[in-house]
Formats: C-alpha cells, sequence, structure tokens
C-alpha cells in the first residue's frame, strides 16, 4: 500500500520535531533548544528544519491561536454561498481579502441537498454583526451568488486539536 | 486584557521568528522585555484568550487529509449519533449548527483512504449519510483578529 505520507518530504527528524511543537511552543526563553533537547537532535537543526517546513508550508504559521469566542466574538457564522462556478476562484479571492472573514474555501455541492459551493467563516460580536458582514459579502458577489445561508454552531460537541501519530 | 496583552494577540497572529531568543525579539516588537512577554503569553493562554500557541502544521502538507462532513440527524437520535462521531479519533472539531445538516465535523487523517475508511464507519454505524466536503480550493485569509 503506497500511503501518501511515504512521498511527503517529511523524514524521522521532522516528524519528532512535529511531535514535540504540535501541542505547543515551550515558553521558555529559547523554545527551540528546549525542543532540541528534548528530542536529541541540535538546535541549529531544528530551527534549520522548522525553517524548511515554513518555506514548504508543512508550518502554515508559527504563532498564537486568537479563542474568538472567549475574544468577544460569540457570534461564529459560517456563511454559505451558491456561486456559478465559472467565476468561484476569482470571487473567492476577494472574499478572503475581506477584513473580517478568517476562512474561505470551496467546497463540493452536494444537489439537491447542499448547492452551496463557498465557504467564508465570519467572527462578530453579535449575530446582527455578523449579518452586516455576509450583507458585504453578497455585496461583493453579486449577481454570481445564487443563494446563501448562515450557519451559526449551537453547541461545541467535540473539540480537540490535530494530531499526527508517530 | 489590557494593553500589552492586546498588542501580544495582535501581533502574535503570525510571523513568531525562529532564531534562539525568539521571546525577546517579540518583546522589542511591543516595546516590553522577554521574561514579561513569555509569562504575558502563559497568562493568555491559561485564561483561555489564545487556544494555542506554536507552529500551525498544515495536515495535506504532511500527507493526510483534512476534510469537512455534516451529517442530518433527527433530533431524538442526536445523542446516539454525537457519541458514534465523537468516538472517531479521526475527528477533531464537531459542531452543532443551526440548519437542516444539523452535525459538522472535521476529519483528519493520515491519507485520504483513512478518510473514506472513517466515513464509511460513521454511515454503518449512524444509519446516516455523511456529506463530505473536502475543500477543492483554499483562498488567502490574511489572519487580522484585532482585539
Amino acid at each position: 500500500m503506497n500511503a501518501p505520507h511515504d512521498f511527503s518530504p517529511l523524514d524521522e527528524t521532522d516528524r519528532r520535531i512535529i511531535q514535540a511543537t504540535q501541542a505547543g511552543l515551550p515558553l521558555t526563553a529559547r523554545p527551540y533548544h528546549a525542543v532540541a533537547e528534548q528530542i536529541g537532535v541540535p538546535a541549529d537543526e531544528v530551527m534549520r528544519r522548522m525553517r524548511r517546513m515554513l518555506d514548504t508550508g508543512i508550518i502554515r504559521r508559527i504563532g498564537a491561536v486568537p479563542n474568538h469566542y472567549a475574544l468577544g466574538y460569540r457570534a461564529n457564522g459560517m456563511t454559505v454561498w451558491d456561486v456559478a462556478d465559472e467565476r468561484i476562484d476569482e470571487l473567492g479571492e476577494r472574499i478572503g481579502q475581506l477584513e473580517f472573514v478568517t476562512h474561505c474555501y470551496q467546497r463540493p455541492r452536494h444537489l439537491p441537498d447542499w448547492p452551496y459551493n463557498l465557504f467564508a467563516m465570519v467572527h462578530g460580536k453579535t449575530r446582527d454583526e455578523v449579518e452586516a458582514k455576509a450583507a458585504q459579502i453578497a455585496e461583493v458577489l453579486g449577481q454570481a451568488s445564487r443563494g446563501h445561508d448562515i450557519l451559526y454552531s449551537s453547541r461545541i460537541l467535540k473539540k480537540t486539536g490535530l494530531r499526527i501519530g508517530a | 486584557m489590557d494593553a500589552l496583552d492586546r498588542a501580544l494577540v495582535n501581533a502574535l497572529q503570525g510571523g513568531f521568528p525562529i532564531c534562539e531568543r525568539p521571546y525577546a525579539e517579540v518583546a522589542t516588537r511591543v516595546g516590553s522585555d522577554e521574561a514579561t512577554v513569555i509569562a504575558r503569553i502563559e497568562g493568555l493562554l491559561l485564561r483561555g484568550l489564545l487556544s494555542r500557541f506554536g507552529p500551525m502544521y498544515h495536515a495535506a502538507q504532511m500527507g493526510g487529509a483534512l476534510s469537512l462532513a455534516a451529517m442530518e440527524i433527527p433530533p431524538a437520535d442526536f445523542d446516539r449519533v454525537t457519541e458514534i462521531v465523537n468516538r472517531q479519533p479521526e475527528v477533531a472539531h464537531n459542531y452543532e449548527r443551526n440548519h437542516r445538516l444539523n452535525m459538522w465535523f472535521v476529519l483528519a487523517t493520515e491519507t485520504p483512504g483513512a478518510q473514506r475508511d472513517t466515513i464509511a464507519r460513521i454511515e454503518r454505524e449512524s444509519g446516516y449519510p455523511v456529506y463530505n466536503m473536502p475543500k477543492i480550493r483554499e483562498y488567502f485569509v490574511e489572519l487580522k483578529l484585532h482585539v
């Protein structure tokens, strides 16, 4: 069996770095040195490999993930749009640039149950604020949008980080 | 949150440096010192204002598969199906949402094959179809929550 990860550029040392840091970076003055010590690899090599993973997109970014809910953004709306296929890439790029959109994806429709192919996550302090922002998205999409909906999360059923195995 | 906390939340959303003393470098950007920056990040994490701090790995680039999937579950059966879905280690997040498709979860697997297996298992055990919606394209977004 050829699992896709057999072709990935990650080797065993990279995977150890990922495992040591995926829950978070140590909060000590020399965090990369602490990771290096933990996995038994020189600190320079840890930093070099992490820079490479950042360059190749394996690491999206290094930083903090704000907890929108705790910061007062209590209304998190997943706005979903039925956008003409021939315009979706051009419009998706423009929606992603709106300052209040935190995720923007094209996903498959499931007709007739699910006609929407553009997903844009919008965070607001209230639902009114989310709806006002959705109206701005509608304005950008114009005639290319044939319908939309806003899905709010009413309950978190499970929340764990993404983890890779050994 | 005071002004320094806010400056940190804004400054830390991207571009944390890879160098020997990265917190010292961030400290100069926000006009503080290394020990204070470390203590403040720890405090923001403890108070839940930051949900995590560190490298964000890109599952697909690591050879894994990430997808968003939805189900339509009658209210009377919701708890039973929640238990089935949540029991799968491949399910990272699961949310109830106000829509006919009322259960939305993120699947993170090492391979696309494992994603299909997990979906088949959920469909078999629950008796309801899973609408799989893996991303076709991701559009660039700035990280820009200003507090």
